[in-house]
């Protein structure tokens, strides 16, 4: 006998070749827990492309396509309707990319597939770089950060432009789901996906999976690191269902943002004006998403 | 490692990962305490790799009575990578790291 909260069944397999303590993994576990065997999904370049190992492995218990990088949008489309065709009508299409993928490279496959309103799932696991090619800077890398291609050096060049937040643009879509999620509440992404479910139309969620390897912590903080995320409000966990925003997880107290950038090496360098830069940035989002809430729940 | 070649022209993988024994990744090796186990399931929770299995209720002592009806767990150290979100997010702290070659075989 055992007490459960999230469900027991495994559609991830051990012995897949993701690096120590990898949030992405643990992000797909949750995922196919939620959606359950009658799933497919497709993939284009991320991490999740060599996470199964090299043909002729796999390591999930569902049909997977991998994709080229800036199609994950278009292929979910494409299966989508094939699937209604063929009368299919319960199986969950899953585009799930990284943050390169859908930020920067995916968006446009990504919009065209959300505006041509086709029942899919689309998950974006968000690591905040291009993780798999060896940490360089995406639309999604927080402020401030260090990356491969922003060093930093004499001229503190790190990356110092906002993150996208691509959240808002998919609400901007006028779809009927929008969420974010992290790793570290498995109860709320679960309970998040399931509600996706039983909607029509595309639906997008959004993942904080940490990268031990990219962010540079020890690989034992993964959880931790994305709880202190949501505890300082650097990344809201929020739902948008059909234009009403609902905050999910709001920290009575939160924590300063200097606990979270602390506890990771790429964001080492920052000197106190800068924290107080970021900290005052990551209040003016919060209070933002507060009116946001505020505002769409009235009427 | 046998290769299994497709019957249709679509190379469809059909090799399941487990076949890659990913234990031997490992630096620190993670051992349970089970005198000290609340059967809280944490750790299944969030282990990366799946390498977390329940156990029968009997299979290992219990430090207490109310708790011996819940089943215990185990790690598969055929796939566990140690990389110790377990032992860092085990509430009672009944995770220990140890390093791999001081022998780390039995509690």
């Amino acid at each position: 006998m055992h007490r459960l909260t999230i469900p027991e069944e495994e559609y991830m397999l051990s012995g897949h070749t993701a690096c120590l303590g990898c949030g992405a993994t643990i992000a797909m576990r949750y995922v196919l827990k939620a959606l359950g065997k009658r799933t497919i999904l497709s993939i284009p370049a991320c991490c999740w492309a060599v996470i199964p190992g090299v043909y002729p492995h796999r390591n999930l218990e569902v049909p997977l396509l991998y994709t080229a990088f800036e199609v994950t949008g278009a292929a979910i489309s494409g299966i989508r309707e094939a699937l209604d065709v063929m009368g299919k009508e319960d199986v969950n299409v899953v585009g799930f990319a990284g943050d390169g993928g859908t930020a920067d490279i995916g968006l446009q496959a990504l919009s065209a597939a959300a505006e041509r309103g086709h029942n899919v799932f689309y998950i974006m696991y968000d690591n905040e770089a291009y993780m798999n090619t060896g940490i360089q800077r995406s639309g999604s890398t927080p402020m401030g950060a260090w990356t491969t291609t922003t060093p930093g050096g004499k001229k503190r060049m790190y990356k110092w432009e906002p993150k996208k937040s691509v959240a808002e643009i998919m609400v901007a879509h006028n779809i009927p789901y929008v969420a974010t999620a992290t790793i570290a509440y498995p109860e709320d992404m679960i309970s998040k996906l399931r509600r996706a479910k039983e909607m029509k139309g595309p639906k997008f969620i959004q993942i904080l999976s940490p990268c031990p390897t990219g962010w540079r912590y020890p690989p034992d903080k993964t959880v931790e690191v994305s709880r202190l995320a949501v505890q300082t409000n650097v990344f809201p966990l929020y739902e948008v269902v059909n234009g009403k925003y609902r905050i999910t997880i709001k920290p009575k107290n939160p924590k300063p943002v200097k606990d979270y950038l602390m506890m990771q090496g790429r964001f080492r360098h920052l000197t106190e004006e800068e924290i107080a830069r970021i900290q005052k940035h990551i209040d003016e989002n919060w209070k933002a998403l507060l009116k946001k809430e505020r505002c769409s729940q009235e009427d | 490692m046998a290769i299994i070649l497709p019957e249709d022209p679509t190379p469809i993988a059909k090799v399941p990962s487990t076949e890659n024994k990913t234990g031997g990744w490992r630096t620190f090796r993670p051992i349970i305490h089970y005198d000290k186990c609340i059967r809280c399931y944490i750790c299944w929770k969030f282990c990366p790799d799946a390498a977390i299995h329940f156990a029968p209720p009997d299979a290992h002592p219990s430090p207490k009575e109310a708790l011996a009806k819940f089943d215990t767990v185990e790690i598969n150290y055929d796939y566990c990578k140690g990389c110790g979100i377990c032992a860092n997010e085990c509430p009672v702290n009944a995770i220990e790291l140890v390093l791999e070659e001081a022998g780390g075989e039995e509690e």
